[in-house]
């Protein structure tokens, strides 16, 4: 299984969405790789994602996909990962 | 890289800023003043939030703002700039921001390991609050290595 983090940059933002997420991941019990990328590149590394994490201002510039595209709040919020996450891969 | 040691220029505390702009650019000097990029990684951190919205917004009160990696980022580093009001950056939900973190990679798969502390040290969610109303450096640092709040002696 593979979740993909966008940001502007591919640094930053989505490296802390990359870490939560995998720690979001660990609480339930769920392995993946996480990888962080800009969006420039998301067409390319999420190809083969099963879900894409993001903030709102992203959606519509990662165009169409065949992942789950999940919007982030409260980055720090471990819940609010889990809980979106578990909804999209339970 | 590890979270390195705030210095001093790389923390202000308590300032005035007119608006998002002003925030980010705060931290960009910041950034500058403590040797970690020239003045265009300010420039390309604003551009970011005119390119892509405020998406650097990414918990309540907290703006991460930061550009890509190049030769704008002299080395890694970190700012953290706390603002006397807080300001709009047109977030959905996470609006206002009185803090505001600026990160500078040199490479892109360096800042891993700054991002990890930052994430430990805001994953407590007094940790954002607590930093806003910081009144020194030192209390700052203490936050954002994570630490344990030092019990008052009194």
């Amino acid at each position: 299984m593979k979740i993909v983090t966008i940001c502007g940059a591919g640094i930053g933002t989505s490296g802390i969405l990359k870490v939560n997420a995998e720690r979001a991941l660990q609480r339930l019990g769920l392995s993946a790789s996480v990888v962080a990328a800009d969006i420039g590149s998301v067409q390319r590394v999420a190809a083969d994602a099963q879900v894409i994490l993001t903030s709102e201002e992203f959606v519509e510039a990662i165009g169409a996909t065949r992942a789950d595209v999940i919007v982030i709040e409260n980055y720090f919020d471990g819940e609010e990962l889990a809980e979106k996450l578990e909804r999209a891969l339970g | 890289m590890s979270l390195p040691a705030l210095a001093d220029r790389a923390i202000v505390l308590g300032v005035h800023a007119r608006d998002w702009r002003d925030a980010v650019r705060l931290a960009g000097d910041a950034l500058v003043d403590s040797g970690c990029t020239t003045t265009e990684y300010t420039e390309a951190m604003i551009r970011m939030v005119d390119d892509h919205g405020p998406y650097i917004v990414i918990a309540p009160g907290l703006a991460l703002a930061h550009a890509r990696p190049g030769a704008d980022v002299r080395r890694d580093g970190l700012s953290v700039v706390t603002l006397a009001a807080p300001v709009e950056f047109g977030h959905a939900h996470n609006d206002p921001v009185s803090v505001v973190i600026g990160l500078a990679s040199a490479a892109a798969d360096a800042h891993l390991g700054a991002v990890a502390q930052l994430a430990n040290a805001f994953n407590d969610p007094a940790a954002i609050p607590a930093l806003a109303k910081a009144t020194s450096r030192d209390e700052a640092r203490r936050i954002l290595e994570g630490g344990p709040s030092p019990v008052s002696a009194a």
